[in-house]
């Protein structure tokens, strides 16, 4: 058999059709589903005058809505990227009784309805449900000791007073639809992970805190940062848990979608998109810092 | 044979006279508390209308907050009918969408109001807090569940008669606002609409009191027990007037309008009467209401244009963006 007999013809036949074909069909799939709706929101918004366009997503109330939307979201996305870690772990590493369960049950938050989440969430947790009669109490204690402890912070203004229907239950709630993101995107990569890894590193003289911060940690870095990302985009734009949670007082526990909500029930089309584009911006702004943060923790780690 | 073409005969015969009974369907939009009412009163006009026509009328029913659902027909969902809790969402068919013409709420007596309703308070058994009245709603300590008045048709009832008692009481518009900005202190939780405070007061077990529908305040009474709650009446609150409307641009294109309007000429006879009070609306009608003075306790009640110059100027002064509402709690 000849060399030339088992060289590949010059242009090489790929399994599926070409570049033009797909890139094609990408744009237009992107621009159906994704683009044309959000260029609409930006055309509604350009409705507006800049000074309308000012009041509507700069009025003290909408300010505060931001704070209580993004504050939130990222404490909840911090809070699942340990958390989440851990379960991650548990789920590859382990095998025990109802893993399987375990592991069903994570992507719960993925197909249960919002809205279900969200009463289940109230009811469980409001002082009368059977977890917030005892953690209610405990909380309240919590706050005001905190106060009494560092009395200059706002403690009942940070935190709220309650659970369910205040800002700890804005937590809870973006906490619960975050949850799998982390998990999902972890699992892959630590499954992929291999144990000897930690075994080489025990026998050259590694211990635990430096195997899990100078192997096992670095490794992770891109899956869990994604993860990360995921889960907090997903908590700025969830609406349907919270609103049943999170008792919507103005200046305080209002999330930034209920507001355009509100605007939307006052007609005011122009006013809900303006809000809508500038969580829009600032959202892609945030996700594109957290995907160059991830780049570079490649990088850095891979050395 | 002759057995088969009897039975071909039988079919084409009980096929004909099936398309001669034309049948209708008709969408009524209407909002959160009215559900069980329209089940009630559409099985009721369905016969009649059978009766009358020959014709099977079926009326499906949508229920949600009503700035919603007037949104939601704005938007193109084909209501035949709107049936909502107050004028300034059917006035916005008119003013947004030109789906209705202006002068709509002429077309049909008292308004467009077929029925009308109160806001009520609703406390726990035996009144713990002993709240009687509007101003014992703004004491200390003394938690109030009402929806937030942005989203919600009923809150904005809520709001307004709170703040006509405070100035019939208090003196001046300024003194009702403080008046108001207490009473807001005492709030909880603002639901989005009507349906969402009641449960979060009799499920959530959250507030001591709930400023409700009259209707609805008695709807929970019947679900939960009145071994749980009791209603209390205030000396003083608004005449709520819930108005209906056929929805002309719909109708014309669907062919339904004599039917359409039919549904609502009904409300206003002795039985569509008899259903809107069996379940806890007050009747217009004086001969059914006076069979159910029973359920429907006596009080000094003013109407929206008496005390605020009608729902557009109500609007715009306290609920627009930077309306009273937000400015209580801008401060």
């Amino acid at each position: 058999m000849s060399i030339a007999a088992i060289s590949l013809p010059r242009f090489s036949r790929r399994v599926l059709p070409g570049f033009g074909l797909s890139l094609g069909f990408t744009l237009a799939y992107l621009g159906l589903i994704v683009l044309i709706p959000l260029g609409a929101a930006f055309i509604k918004a350009a409705g507006l005058s800049w000074a309308d366009f000012l009041t509507a997503v700069a009025s003290p109330r909408v300010l505060a809505s931001y704070r209580v939307s993004f504050g939130i979201s990222l404490l909840a996305a911090l809070v699942n990227g340990v958390f989440g870690g851990i379960l991650a772990w548990v789920l590859v590493r382990y095998t025990f009784p109802g893993r399987r369960v375990v592991d069903a049950l994570v992507d719960l938050p993925f197909a249960l309805p919002t809205a279900v989440a969200g009463i289940a969430l109230a009811a469980i947790y409001s002082k009368n449900g059977w977890a917030g009669q005892w953690l209610e109490p405990l909380w309240v204690g919590t706050v005001h000791r905190l106060a009494g402890w560092i009395p200059w912070v706002d403690w009942q203004g940070w935190l709220g007073k309650t659970i369910a229907f205040d800002r700890a239950g804005i937590f809870l709630a973006l906490t619960f639809v975050g949850l799998p993101f982390v998990v999902r995107t972890l699992q892959p990569v630590l499954a992929e992970l291999e144990p000897e890894l930690e075994e080489a590193a025990a026998t050259l003289g590694a211990n635990r805190w430096q195997t899990m911060t100078r192997v096992i940690l670095p490794e992770l870095m891109p899956a869990l940062i994604t993860g990360f990302a995921l889960a907090f985009a997903r908590a700025l734009g969830e609406y349907g848990s919270v609103v049943f949670i999170a008792g919507n007082m103005p200046m305080h526990s209002e999330i930034t979608p209920l507001l355009i909500i509100t605007k939307l029930e006052q007609y005011d089309y122009r006013g809900a998109t303006a809000i809508a584009v500038v969580m829009l911006v600032t959202s892609f702004v945030l996700l594109l810092l957290i995907n160059l943060l991830q780049k570079w923790s490649r990088r850095y780690y891979r050395v | 044979m002759k057995f088969k073409s009897l039975l071909f005969t039988a079919v084409a015969l009980a096929l004909a006279a099936g398309a001669h009974a034309k049948s209708i369907e008709l969408l009524n939009v209407s909002y959160d508390p009215t559900r069980e009412l329209y089940v009630d009163f559409n099985k009721a006009f369905a016969a009649h209308w059978k009766a009358k026509t020959g014709d099977n009328v079926v009326v499906k029913q949508s229920h949600g907050g009503s700035g919603k659902q007037a949104r939601g027909v704005i938007d193109g969902l084909p209501a035949d009918v709107v049936t909502l809790a107050l004028a300034a969402d059917v006035d916005a068919l008119a003013a947004v969408a030109r789906l209705i013409p202006p002068d709509w709420q002429k077309r049909l007596p008292d308004n467009s109001a077929p029925y009308t309703s109160t806001i009520v308070f609703l406390v726990r058994k035996g009144n713990p807090k002993g709240i009687k009245d509007w101003d014992d709603l703004v004491k200390l300590g003394v938690a109030v569940i009402t929806p937030n008045p942005k989203t919600s048709g009923g809150a904005r009832w809520n709001y307004l008669a709170a703040w006509e008692y405070a100035k019939r009481k208090l003196g001046s518009d300024d003194a009702a606002k403080e008046f108001i900005a207490k009473l807001f202190k005492n709030v909880p939780v603002l639901d989005s609409g009507a349906r969402g405070s009641t449960t979060t007061f009799v499920q959530r077990g959250i507030g001591d009191v709930s400023i409700s529908w009259e209707n609805e305040a008695f709807l929970a009474i019947k679900e939960f027990g009145a071994d749980k709650f009791e209603i209390v009446v205030p000396s003083i609150s608004i005449l709520a007037e819930p108005t209906v409307s056929v929805v002309d641009k719909v109708v014309r294109k669907k062919g339904t309008a004599e039917v359409a309007k039919a549904y609502l000429d009904y409300l206003y006879t002795d039985e569509g009467q008899e259903i809107a009070a069996r379940n806890y609306y007050r009747p217009r009608n004086q001969a059914i209401a006076a069979k159910y003075t029973a359920n429907f306790a006596q009080l000094k009640l003013f109407t929206i244009d008496e005390a605020f110059g009608g729902w557009a100027k109500a609007q715009k002064t306290h609920f627009a963006d930077g309306g009273t509402f937000d400015q209580i709690y801008a401060k």
